[in-house]
């Protein structure tokens, strides 16, 4: 599974975003290679309107299947989202990648 | 003649000062009030006449068509609002982005995005007596007022257009607003002389002398607050032409949806005060 993470920072001590569309970072895990990938998303900052739709085209870009994140994407966002068949996880703002990771692997965020 | 009544803050008294000054000048020419505040129009409570035209307001959406289209992006490319984005092997349109530029559409090497009209709201004409009364409702849900404003204006220009004209506009000094001062000879700001009113009365002017709209402050709850706003407009050099008293029977018309232009001496004596000035202006 490839899984994308909305973050404050990179690596996987960095702090979840509970942002979706303003995330700062975007953290990606490739489960099969063990990859890891830091996307810096600060651009969203200078858009007035529609940073849902295009934070979440980059994750389809990135083909995803698991979004982990924070208070959850918005209505145009979840379009995108269910649009590209990504399974979105909220719930994870505070945590830090790692503790999201092993929280969502124990089930323990769903 | 385009006189619009505007403010910072909201509650400050635009629709009592646009809905009494047009009943006032209706008694003495023919006269247009305007609701552009479509979001959330209220000049109706006070003004009631006879519907004699509604229409439905539409504003341009693309909508994608898969058959020709070779998925280039194009189209997200030249959208500056996000509102057309390729997802996966397809284009997604989000209406409530969409600024009806018709970039995409138009651009679009294979036609694949033809523009469709998208309901946003409705427009009603009501007429009593010498006053034409325009009220237009943008749907619940509707994220953009500008569309609506600038058709509800454009309505008044085609179909009324030399008589004197108040517009009740939006409060803030956002897109709404801003569209809605829009081609006005006059913009009256009604202030409110509390601190919270007296802040936001400061960026409704910058705003209005940025883009060079003459301006002329009506002070309404005179007595309340402090005299912050009228030493600011001394110094400044901006005509406070009205100022309208705080008076609690006043306030209980307004309550109840009642026009007082004519049930007070003062009322009278204010709004004759702001009559004279926009007759000063169109000469």
């Amino acid at each position: 599974m490839k899984i994308a993470f909305t973050t404050k920072g990179k690596g996987w001590d960095a702090e979840i975003d509970p942002r979706f569309g303003r995330t700062e970072y975007i953290f990606v895990y490739d489960e099969e290679s063990g990859n890891i990938e830091d996307i810096d998303n600060s651009g969203v900052s200078e858009h007035a309107h529609g940073a849902g739709p295009m934070t979440a085209q980059i994750i389809t870009e990135k083909n995803i299947d698991i979004l982990i994140t924070g208070n959850g994407p918005g209505g145009n966002a979840e379009r995108v989202i269910s649009a590209a068949g990504i399974k979105t996880i909220a719930g994870a703002g505070g945590m830090t990648v790692k503790q999201a990771y092993d929280a969502y692997k124990n089930k323990k965020l769903n | 003649m385009k006189i619009s009544i505007a403010s910072g803050k909201g509650g400050t008294g635009k629709t009592f000062i646009a809905t009494n000054l047009a009943s006032y000048i209706a008694e003495r020419e023919n006269t247009v009030l305007v609701d552009m505040d479509v979001e959330e129009p209220n000049s109706g409570i006070f003004i009631k006449g006879d519907n004699i035209h509604s229409e439905d307001k539409f504003k341009m959406i693309p909508e994608w068509e898969s058959k020709n289209c070779t998925l280039c992006g194009l189209c997200q490319d030249v959208c500056n609002f996000h509102a057309v984005l390729k997802v996966k092997d397809g284009i997604m349109v989000f209406p409530e982005l969409c600024h009806s530029c018709y970039a995409c559409s138009e651009l679009c090497p294979h036609s694949s995005l033809p523009m469709k009209p998208v309901k946003i709201g409705t427009l009603d004409h009501y007429r009593k007596g010498k006053l034409d009364f325009i009220e237009s409702k943008l749907n619940v849900g509707e994220e953009q007022a500008v569309p609506l404003i600038s058709q509800t204006d454009a309505y008044a220009d085609y179909h009324l257009k030399n008589k004197i004209r108040i517009c009740d506009c939006p409060p803030g000094t956002a897109c709404p607003a801003i569209e809605s001062v829009k081609d006005s000879d006059l913009v009256i700001l009604a202030a409110e002389p509390t601190p919270f009113g007296f802040h936001d009365l400061k960026l409704i002017i910058k705003a209005m002398q940025k883009i060079g709209k003459r301006i002329a402050v009506v002070i309404n709850k005179a007595g309340i607050g402090n005299d912050d706003t009228e030493i600011f407009c001394r110094e400044n050099k901006i005509p406070v032409i009205a100022k309208i008293p705080h008076y609690r029977k006043l306030a209980v018309c307004y309550s109840k949806g009642e026009l007082v232009y004519d049930r007070f001496g003062f009322m009278q004596t204010e709004m004759g005060k702001i009559y004279s000035h926009i007759k000063e202006i169109a000469k």
